[in-house]
């Protein structure tokens, strides 16, 4: 019975959300703020779950998401820039005749080809973090905890200067960064509009992760966290566990970084600072560390509290004549940073903890409610 | 380039490490006693910074340096306590994403209450004197840096190796269960060592920022980054080693920007970094720890 | 094939200046019940932690179902200072992972309980399942290979009944009674399919009541899994009860061996732990 319930209610809430996001597809004129909010929200619940998949499931603090997407964001966008908008693009140095005469014969493929090569792209990108990520994985997956946590920022941050480096001109574009790239493709030939791509793309991408963290290998990677010493005495390689979940992890994060640039249409190297890390890290953390679909909740809570819900704080206020004090430029983030310290020092363990969401648990806890009302009468 | 030229780009470097290493200091005594990885470090070294414009304004310079030591280290102390200390007992990385969220907190403070534009840093007059050293010319801050680094460190060995203080420190830093056993205060030589840390990272800001001229809200991740690396280089825990990585770290960079790879600077200390954690974890001067199972 | 399952040649296990395991020679033949004794700070665990893989011998050969899992011999800054009182030069370096090594059919529990303590139990018996899985990693994740999954858990629940945790499957680990906890452990050690099975000190902190169910517990898994077992103890009628020879180390060195009863006699067993020299 109450399988059957679950099912229902789960299949009713996806119908709506469907619904929601087919209607504002053609509505997408009037509520230009809230669809942008909503990809960017769905893009970084991703890289959230990315991040979480090493940080909660297999327990590596790893803090190298930012380098991992934009070496994701930098490929998609080489990959698909118009070769009409090269020259503009690349002004300063002139473009690598490499890549121009690549662009120029991909160009004349057929259609189909170029219905899908935005996709290609996306996941060549993934392909080349995924391979950085295994080279660097050899290297730094051996250290601890925090001396993890301290390489995996010095790569980013390395791979960052590659990418902005005079050397690097004529790919990378320096530390101009690049711009005229285009929007999220149509799926299914037209068929799906293109608003949607982000929502579909990261659905499969966060269900993949789900199924990896349920399957036998995800329980190995839960093993490691708890306990790295009985993980090993109980035949799980360490190396290749740890390996796995590191380069799957940039995997994602490098798909999500590529939906940004598409998102963003134009990138420069210092979008992928360790800031950038730090705010994905405070979406994880606040939505439960160990927790998929607590991630996924609190990309869309953050997200859309930073760039919309509480925008207000950030401009003066005025009620009555009274010029409301505190409230102007960069008392937001300021909101979002003690909100940040409230989670870690007292309500630790975030919005969902480690535990995913359940309609018995959500309807549990009215339940329960009800209950120690009725207990106070 | 020149011997002039070279010799020139050498003591802007060894000024540059004179500060790295303070902050250096910073991390590596943190380091040794909690096993924490103070990410704000670097975010209270910009701090300091702000402190010094602000005290500027309205002292002569020599209340405005004690000033800005002061507050800086109260500012440490209060750090730890509250965002520390109640995590003691909390897994490694609870501990390591409160720190990251104090650098994050102390970073869009300062961007709200000081604008993320940047803002002139005050002269003290003697600091800048220029000097005539043969061909070589050199601030007196540039001279003055490297000296005062090596009085501080001398002062920090003789506290911590012949002081009843420095005794527990070393104690809590070699097993903090068994110090506490013994009967040592362990919260104060906490204290004590998020002090001394703040207090030389005020005196580092001081001395790198007089040069740099004006400070952002961001002006100090990448140094406290670095100075971590250079905390990791000498051994973590290891004093004269945090310094030596410091000098080494900031002599190399400056090289490297004569060069004309300025954008590789950052990506080298990184690479420094990884490196040594591969070839030799414990650093140059660190000991080697055998976990048990 | 020999009846031999483990042996150790010569294993020898130095920390800096200090011998932990000086020469060990162990001999452990199939079916039977082998125990290592010694006052604490012996070496016991430190002999426990070069077999199974967690430390690399100084020197010596550990040889296992047939093939030899580790061997060494000092070198660099090892030949210099190296203390142990064999000087049988090694000349191969064998180094095998602990998971490698579980894998090959060498199972152990810890002195000090290490379960995955935020998961249930049946999910710490259904990790150490993982060890043999068949499918990849896609594979898994897409649940191509749903009847080997099916078999892991079906197996799994068995062996919790067999160790009658049967009741407690869907309980976090950690909230498990202490006895329990090690019942736990032994359980998880089993699904691996060992055929030696490692016990670090199993009746540490249990009741004489305790002690004796744990001797019948031991007595009737070795049965019913064909396992040989080793194991690390304090509880003397235990080990005196179950074991079939007895190894005893102080400072490293092993001072006696031989059937319980002969080294229940033996003098310079009883000097080792009345310390009858010393007074």
């Amino acid at each position: 019975m109450r399988i059957k319930r679950n099912t229902i209610l789960t299949l009713a809430v996806a119908v709506v959300l469907v619904g929601l996001l087919y209607w504002l597809s053609f509505n997408q004129a009037k509520n230009g703020m809230l669809v942008s909010i909503l990809q960017k929200s769905a893009i970084f619940a991703l890289v959230a779950v990315s991040m979480n998949l090493l940080n909660g499931f297999t327990g590596l603090f790893s803090l190298g998401q930012a380098g991992f997407m934009s070496i994701g964001a930098y490929t998609t966008a080489i990959l698909l820039i118009p070769v009409k908008n090269l020259d503009g693009v690349y002004y300063m140095n002139g473009v690598s005749p490499f890549i121009r005469a690549v662009k120029v014969y991909l160009a004349t493929l057929p259609d189909w080809f170029q219905a899908i090569y935005p996709f290609i792209a996306l996941l060549l990108g993934a392909l080349l973090a995924a391979i950085v990520a295994a080279l660097v994985g050899i290297a730094v997956l051996r250290l601890k905890s925090d001396y993890l946590a301290i390489a995996t920022l010095g790569m980013s941050e390395i791979i960052r200067a590659i990418c902005s480096s005079p050397q690097m001109d004529k790919i990378t574009n320096g530390s101009y960064g690049l711009n005229k790239i285009p929007n999220f493709p149509p799926l299914l030939g037209g068929l799906i509009p293109a608003m949607l791509t982000p929502f579909i793309v990261v659905a499969i991408c966060i269900t993949f992760i789900m199924l990896l963290i349920r399957s036998s290998y995800g329980r190995a990677f839960k093993a490691i966290r708890e306990d790295e010493i009985a993980a090993e005495a109980m035949g799980i390689s360490l190396v290749k566990h740890k390996a796995m979940s590191f380069v799957i992890s940039s995997f994602f994060a490098a798909l999500a970084g590529g939906l940004l640039a598409m998102y963003m249409r134009s990138i420069e190297a210092k979008t992928f600072s360790i800031s950038l890390t730090y705010d994905i890290l405070l979406i994880v953390v606040i939505g439960g560390i160990g927790s998929v679909s607590g991630s996924v909740l609190s990309a869309f809570l953050v997200t859309a509290s930073k760039e919309w819900w509480l925008r207000f704080f950030d401009q003066p206020l005025n009620i009555l004549g009274w010029q409301v004090p505190l409230f102007r430029t960069g008392f937001r983030m300021i909101i979002f940073s003690v909100l940040l310290m409230v989670v870690v020092l007292v309500y630790r363990r975030g919005l969902m903890g480690s535990n995913e969401f359940s309609w018995d648990r959500l309807l549990g806890r009215f339940k329960r409610k009800k209950l120690s009302e009725g207990g106070v009468k | 380039m020149s011997m002039t030229t070279i010799l020139q780009h050498c003591l802007t470097g060894i000024s540059l490490g004179g500060a790295y290493a303070l902050i250096a200091i910073g991390y590596t005594l943190v380091y040794g006693i909690l096993r924490l990885i103070n990410f704000a470090h670097g975010d209270i070294f910009m701090m300091a910074g702000y402190f010094m414009i602000f005290a500027m304004a309205s002292f002569p310079w020599p209340v405005a340096i004690v000033i800005t030591i002061v507050v800086t280290t109260v500012m440490g102390v209060g750090i730890e306590r509250m965002a520390y200390k109640p995590l003691r007992k909390s897994p490694r990385m609870s501990i390591m994403i409160s720190a990251i969220s104090v650098s994050y907190l102390l970073q869009n403070l300062s961007t709200y209450l000081f604008t993320a534009i940047p803002r002139g840093y005050p002269e003290i007059p003697f600091l800048k004197r220029i000097f005539q050293i043969g061909e070589l010319s050199a601030s007196f801050v540039t001279v003055l840096t490297p000296v005062l680094t090596l009085i501080l460190v001398v002062l920090l060995m003789i506290l911590v190796n012949k002081t009843k203080t420095g005794i527990a420190m070393r104690a809590v830093s070699k097993d903090f269960e068994t110090a506490k056993l013994m009967g040592i205060n362990i919260n104060g030589i906490v204290s004590v060592t998020f002090a001394i840390g703040s207090l030389l990272a005020a005196v580092g800001s001081i001395l790198y920022f007089t040069d740099r001229m004006s400070v952002t809200p961001f002006s100090g991740t990448l140094p406290g980054l670095k100075c971590f690396v250079a905390a990791v280089f000498g051994g973590i825990g290891n004093i004269p080693g945090a310094v030596l990585g410091g000098f080494f770290i900031g002599i190399v960079e400056t090289l490297l920007v004569a060069l004309g790879y300025s954008t590789f600077s950052d990506a080298f200390t990184f690479l420094l970094l990884i490196v040594m954690l591969l070839v030799r974890p414990t650093g140059l001067f660190g000991e080697k720890t055998v976990e048990k199972v | 094939m020999s009846d031999i399952l483990l042996k150790t040649e010569h294993l020898t296990m130095q920390f800096g200046g200090v011998v932990a395991v000086d020469d060990l020679n162990i001999e452990i033949p199939k079916g039977k019940i082998i125990a290592l004794i010694g006052p604490n700070g012996a070496g016991k665990t430190t002999a426990f932690n070069v077999i199974t893989g967690g430390y690399q011998a100084t020197n010596g050969a550990v040889h296992f179902d047939g093939q030899i899992i580790g061997e060494n011999t000092p070198n660099k800054k090892m030949r210099k200072i190296y203390g142990g009182t064999d000087q049988t030069v090694f000349h191969r370096r064998v180094v095998n992972t602990p998971d490698k090594i579980t894998r090959l059919g060498m199972a152990r529990t810890f002195q000090n309980i290490r379960l995955f303590k935020d998961l249930t139990v049946f999910e710490n018996v259904l990790i150490a399942k993982h060890c043999h899985i068949k499918a990849g990693m896609l594979r898994s994740t897409f649940r191509l290979n749903h009847l080997e999954e099916h078999t892991m858990r079906q197996d799994s629940d068995a062996l919790l009944d067999t160790v009658g945790l049967g009741a407690y499957r869907d309980a976090k680990a950690s909230s498990l009674p202490y006895g329990k906890q090690r019942r736990l452990e032994i359980a998880r050690a089993l699904a691996t399919h060992p055929k030696l099975l490692l016990l670090d000190e199993p009746a540490a902190g249990m009741n004489p009541k305790e002690t004796d169910e744990l001797a019948l517990f031991i007595q009737s898994i070795k049965d019913s899994f064909e396992l040989t077992i080793f194991l690390i103890e304090h509880h003397m009628n235990l080990v005196m009860d179950i074991s079939d020879k007895i190894y005893v180390l102080d400072y490293g060195k092993t001072i006696a061996v031989g059937t319980p009863k002969e080294v229940q006699n033996n003098p310079a067993v009883i000097r080792a732990y009345l310390g009858v020299d010393e007074e």
